[in-house]
């Protein structure tokens, strides 16, 4: 059984200059009450790992505005112009990764593997400074594993254990991070009793989670 | 008809019965309302659902159902929702039959552009290199010329999506197909000459015998 704490409390946990791997997709499935607490606590120096920082006002979007974070490793950031503009001006480091790499990277981390070999980027800037591994006579680039400090995670439902259920494309990035934070923080939209959710729907084993946020008020 | 109607409706006719395609965001995604009634397809969006559906009614959204634009879309009966792992499996691993997407270039080798100009628009690549990598067709879908520059050019100037041949090149003045040889002209658009084509080019077009226009009935 887990204890629920309160997005502050959440936000307290994660210190300056952690690195974040965060959930979501434009915002879909981000945990949005810790992000607006990390924003509260004044949360500095972040590495975030997501798939994209939203739109400025939604999800990382907000962490973005709010210059909390310094490095960026996401696919996509054509959405959110201040992203691009902190960029250019040199404020954040941004890495570019394709999203099926980046995916497999953070898995890799969580999963125990010292790495993946994709085709996805040979012959693309994408390869600059990677080792190219013949397999079979196909080449493919080594990407490397991803790790969080953190892995803040958005989700369905949370039973007492932990075990999550998560919703239509509001999956996306959750579950695979899950695997690959050393501290997971789970936000459900619901918290059940444990048995509600069937064992087949949990698709994140409470044994992975840290703590629950809190139901919201 | 507008140009991108035409580029709509012929690359409809491409896709067949049961296929998985996926179609990018902007133009790509007009495809969808083109394909005749009766052949039933699945269509990816690659932030989670296989079998994604039209805009709900006014009203009806779910938050937690969006397409990789971050709109809000409907689920068809028989759809799957997945992670981005299960998803870039999906597109990576073989299993997706055709993508369709937008391009800024392609060239004689049937490489593509569609990323990124360097100084101007860096919005990260999202899932395109994973697409135009994994996917078993690779359909461009884009107007032939950018208010009178060349986009179909000899090589690409702009950094490549993916060293991997299109299957074939798709717009309102011609049906290109990217071979070995080169690009072979297949179809001309309503009312274009091929000397039209030719001088919208800026790549060496292989005309063989009459070029048929397209049947957009």
């Amino acid at each position: 059984m887990k204890n629920a704490i309160s997005p502050d409390e959440a936000a307290a946990l994660i210190p300056d200059g952690s690195v974040c791997l965060i959930g979501g997709f434009m915002g879909v499935g981000s945990p949005h009450r810790l992000i607006d607490a990390l924003v509260r606590r004044g949360a500095k120096n972040l590495t975030v790992v997501a798939n994209d920082t939203a739109m400025p006002g939604k999800g990382i979007g907000k962490l973005i505005s709010a210059g909390a974070v310094t490095r960026l490793i996401a696919s996509h950031i054509g959405l959110n112009p201040e992203t691009q503009k902190k960029m250019i001006s040199g404020e954040i480091e941004v890495e570019l990764v394709p999203q099926g790499t980046l995916v497999e990277r953070i898995r890799a981390g969580g999963v125990g593997l010292g790495g993946v070999l994709t085709a996805t980027g040979i012959g693309t800037l994408v390869e600059k400074g990677k080792q190219i591994v013949e397999v079979d006579g196909k080449p493919y680039l080594l990407e490397k594993p991803i790790k969080g400090d953190f892995a803040l995670i958005g989700c369905k439902q949370s039973d007492y254990y932990g075990n999550l259920e998560y919703s239509l494309t509001a999956h996306n990035f959750n579950p695979i991070m899950a695997l690959a934070g050393a501290v997971v923080i789970a936000e459900p939209q619901h918290i059940v009793p444990v048995g509600v959710i069937s064992p087949d729907d949990v698709k994140t084993p409470g044994v992975l989670v840290t703590h629950i946020l809190e139901r919201a008020i | 008809m507008e140009d991108k109607d035409i580029i709509a409706l012929r690359v409809a006719q491409e896709i067949k019965p049961e296929m998985l395609v996926n179609l990018g965001i902007g133009l790509p995604s007009l495809v969808a309302n083109h394909l005749p009634k009766d052949v039933h397809v699945f269509f990816q969006a690659e932030n989670g659902v296989v079998g994604l559906g039209p805009r709900p009614p006014e009203g009806m959204e779910d938050e937690d159902l969006t397409d990789a634009g971050g709109g809000f879309v409907t689920a068809m009966p028989g759809a799957a929702s997945i992670d981005s792992a299960m998803s870039f499996g999906l597109i990576r691993g073989g299993h997706l039959d055709m993508t369709v997407l937008g391009g800024l270039q392609v060239d004689e080798r049937g490489y593509l552009a569609n990323w990124m100009v360097p100084g101007k628009m860096v919005p990260g690549m999202g899932g395109a290199m994973d697409l135009v990598a994994g996917a078993k067709h690779v359909i461009v879908a884009m107007v032939h010329t950018a208010r009178g520059a060349h986009k179909i050019v000899e090589r690409c100037t702009l950094p490549l999506t993916a060293v991997r041949r299109v299957s074939l090149i798709v717009t309102e003045m011609a049906v290109i197909e990217p071979t070995e040889q080169g690009l072979v002209l297949k179809e001309r658009g309503p009312g274009v000459s091929i000397e039209d084509i030719v001088k919208a080019t800026g790549a060496k077009l292989i005309i063989e015998g009459d070029v048929p226009e397209m049947q957009l009935n």
